[in-house]
């Protein structure tokens, strides 16, 4: 059946209608007729692709599984989520890998495509298996230790080298562990006066700058997970000037909030990277605008509520996300730093489909698959810890943010209408 | 003032109302019987995740010599994963009827905590969370400073020029000193090593100094040195105890540096030997067991403070 939205509005600013039947766009522009949904006021912008999520199953159902990720996923607006591989068992294998896609699948709100670990059990000693999760039925190309760093300089390197082979991308969590052993927030005056032990800023550009330079000799792939500091943002300016190819990502907790937070030592501010200054927000903001940093990535990280509600230093790092990224990005991509809706297009849509290789996500095109985030830029809404997320984890409890996602549709349904959730039969 | 978690939450006035109160407490604890009816039938409990005798022995004498019930709980460090949450702890010593907690915990913040996620209603007194403050430790530092100089008369400690020295990074005294003594006046120069020193803590007012002479040279009112754990050199935060001690010590020529009527103060435990000599520790100008006493009067005025439900 065919199914028309109307008067929506296209990221490079025109206005169009868009059909849609059997799950693809079979038509976009002026269609005649009066029928279907009319979203006057709405942006379409195809559906949102996070390269960084944790669903934390299998292993951490507690957490979020696949499902209730998707459900936080689809309400954000994302049609695609990569699903980062520190699970337990670790998505070290074609099997884990094939786990995670049927579970997606059977979810069946969105794309869910699996990262797989660059080393065994995330330990950072021997590669995992690498090839046999590209042939596997996850077709898996991007690699990541996230929440370890691939410390080991030659463990990297080959990394890099063998990705190659199949088009593959390596992601780094750029943190020097020796660097940063028992750190807890950002290293500077603050940490000092509240007495938790730094994470300094060097501990994250020292090793952007020696993966950029293996890189670079080896003509491998990179991509830096969740940028934080200024310094951080100068080493990837320098390294794309080089021609190296590098991407990097922000999230949008690190655009938005800084370290002051920590003040109150609540752990929903404990994150990894930590918050940093607003200096270094301010920079990670410029990087953005200046397209050195690539995409908005969100690192959802759901946690339950004992692993937060203790002290500072037993908390678990990390914060819930995907719902409020597009809000953080549209405030600060388009109402602060004055940029358009096609750059808020690329950042969060279709630079990290072409990062991950999702052919069929990040663009809107007839032919392809029907993956919308409709987006109202004009309403504004006061943040609720309560998501679809299965945890509470939300540093922007409170927070006042511009913009929602009204519908989102993936492969031509709506899984989001009327900013309600679909709930489907499985 | 209901909690004491950090230097932050009192006024000057407040810093001073306590010093004041002190005095009065401490000519208490001269009487014969040294009993004040104040507290009666109030619960303290003393909640200690580590190890501190003396610290727990003050506060324990404090609450006794105020008339509340004491009880004394020696937790294991708790996590999520093994053993109680500090949350259920703390709660179930409410449930006991528990109308001040002290607590002492490895954890910076921790006090912090209690005092503001709503887990529980009791009064909080910091007694010294992880590398972050130690308040009634600057507050019986100030008292003994104040008794030392004869400064009761005046405002505040304006005019004492009070050298720090030690291990910086990791300690709570000096974090709680810093803010008290700025708060009340001083002039505070912090010296240490630049791998003990955390950076940034100009901006809260301090002079910060690598070179233990030339602060000496300085003539500071006060020295201060603090306790430096042997411990730390597996950080490599210095090459051997040796050389820390060579260094940074306070023994022969920079003992014989500090001013005839200057103090030397130390919140102990010492290591002889090691940041402080023997000689420094013995010295006339050596101020340490009356930093114990006061430690005792500061800590009845605070408690006096947090739990009386009329203002001093």
């Amino acid at each position: 059946m065919k199914q028309v939205l109307r008067n929506l509005k296209l990221s490079n600013g025109s206005g169009a209608d868009i059909a849609i039947e059997n799950g693809l766009v079979v038509e976009i522009g002026k269609i005649s007729g009066s029928d279907g949904l009319d979203c006057a006021g709405l942006v379409a912008f195809p559906g949102f692709v996070d390269l960084h999520t944790h669903l934390r199953e299998p292993g951490f159902e507690g957490s979020e599984t696949v499902l209730t990720g998707s459900q936080s996923g689809v309400a954000g607006g994302y049609t695609a989520l990569l699903a980062m591989a520190n699970t337990d068992p670790v998505a070290d294998n074609a099997g884990t890998v094939e786990q995670v896609l049927d579970l997606g699948r059977k979810a069946n709100y969105l794309q869910v495509q699996p990262i797989g670990a660059v080393t065994k059990g995330l330990e950072g000693k021997e590669l995992a298996a690498l090839g046999s999760m590209n042939r596997s039925r996850a077709n898996v190309t991007v690699f990541s230790d996230d929440g370890h760093c691939v410390y080991d300089p030659l463990v990297m390197r080959r990394a890099l080298e063998y990705v190659k082979g199949f088009g593959g991308v390596i992601a780094q969590h750029c943190q020097d562990p020796r660097l940063t052993e028992g750190s807890q927030m950002n290293e500077g005056a603050l940490s000092s006066e509240l007495g938790l032990v730094g994470w300094s800023s060097v501990a994250e550009e020292s090793i952007i700058a020696r993966d950029a330079l293996l890189a670079e000799k080896v003509g491998g792939r990179l991509h830096i997970c969740h940028l934080t500091t200024a310094g951080a943002v100068d080493v990837v300016r320098w390294a794309k000037k080089r021609g190296i190819k590098i991407t990097a990502e922000v999230t949008p907790h690190h655009l938005l909030l800084t370290e002051d937070l920590v003040r109150s030592y609540d752990p929903v501010y404990k994150v990894n990277p930590p918050l940093r200054t607003s200096e270094d927000t301010e920079a990670l903001r410029q990087g953005l605008l200046d397209g050195t940093i690539d995409v908005l990535a969100t690192d959802h990280a759901p946690h339950s509520i004992e692993k937060k509600d203790c002290e500072w230093d037993n908390a678990a790092f990390g914060m819930v996300g995907l719902e409020t990224a597009a809000s953080v990005l549209y405030k600060v991509l388009i109402e602060v730093g004055g940029s358009d809706l096609s750059h808020f297009e690329r950042v969060i849509s279709s630079t990290p489909a072409k990062i991950a290789g999702l052919d069929n996500q990040g663009h809107i095109s007839v032919g392809s698959e029907a993956n919308l985030a409709l987006f109202d830029p004009s309403s504004s809404r006061t943040i609720s810890s309560h998501t679809h997320s299965k945890s509470t984890n939300n540093p922007f409890s409170g927070v006042t943010l511009p913009g929602s996602v009204v519908h989102t549709l993936y492969k031509g349904e709506f899984k989001i209408r009327d900013q309600k959730l679909q709930v489907l039969d499985v | 003032m209901k909690h004491l978690t950090s230097i932050n939450d009192l006024s000057k006035d407040q810093a001073i109302q306590i010093l004041e109160s002190a005095d009065s407490m401490g000519a208490v604890n001269a009487r014969e019987i040294k009993k004040l009816p104040t507290l009666r039938g109030k619960t303290i409990v003393n909640l200690f995740y580590e190890n501190s005798t003396r610290t727990r022995i003050s506060f324990e004498l404090a609450a006794k010599r105020l008339s509340a019930d004491v009880i004394n709980f020696a937790a294991a460090t708790s996590s999520v994963s093994k053993g109680e949450s500090l949350k259920d702890t703390a709660q179930t010593l409410e449930a006991l009827g528990a109308d001040a907690i002290v607590i002492r915990h490895p954890m910076s913040g921790s006090a912090h905590q209690l005092a503001t996620r709503g887990w529980v209603e009791a009064s909080i007194i910091n007694a010294g969370d992880g590398s972050h403050e130690h308040p009634t430790q600057a507050l019986l530092d100030a008292c003994t400073i104040r008794q030392s100089f004869k400064l009761e008369d005046s405002a505040d400690l304006s005019g004492m020029k009070v050298l720090i020295v030690g291990d910086i990074l990791h300690s709570r005294v000096a974090r709680s000193n810093l803010l008290l003594l700025k708060k009340l006046g001083a002039e505070v120069e912090i010296a240490a090593p630049a791998t003990l020193m955390p950076e940034g803590l100009d901006r809260l007012g301090a002079k910060l100094s690598n070179n233990f002479e030339e602060s000496l040279e300085r003539k500071p009112n006060v020295v201060m040195m603090l306790r430096v754990q042997r411990e730390r050199m597996n950080g490599s935060y210095f090459p051997s105890s040796r050389e820390y001690a060579q260094s940074w010590s306070l023994s022969g020529k920079r003992l014989a540096m500090v001013q005839k009527d200057s103090i030397i103060m130390h919140p102990g435990p010492m290591n002889r030997g090691f940041e402080i000599s023997s000689a420094a520790a013995d010295d006339p100008r050596s101020r340490i067991l009356d930093q114990v006493r006061n430690g005792l009067s500061v800590r009845m005025a605070v408690l006096h403070m947090c739990l009386s439900t009329g203002e001093l």
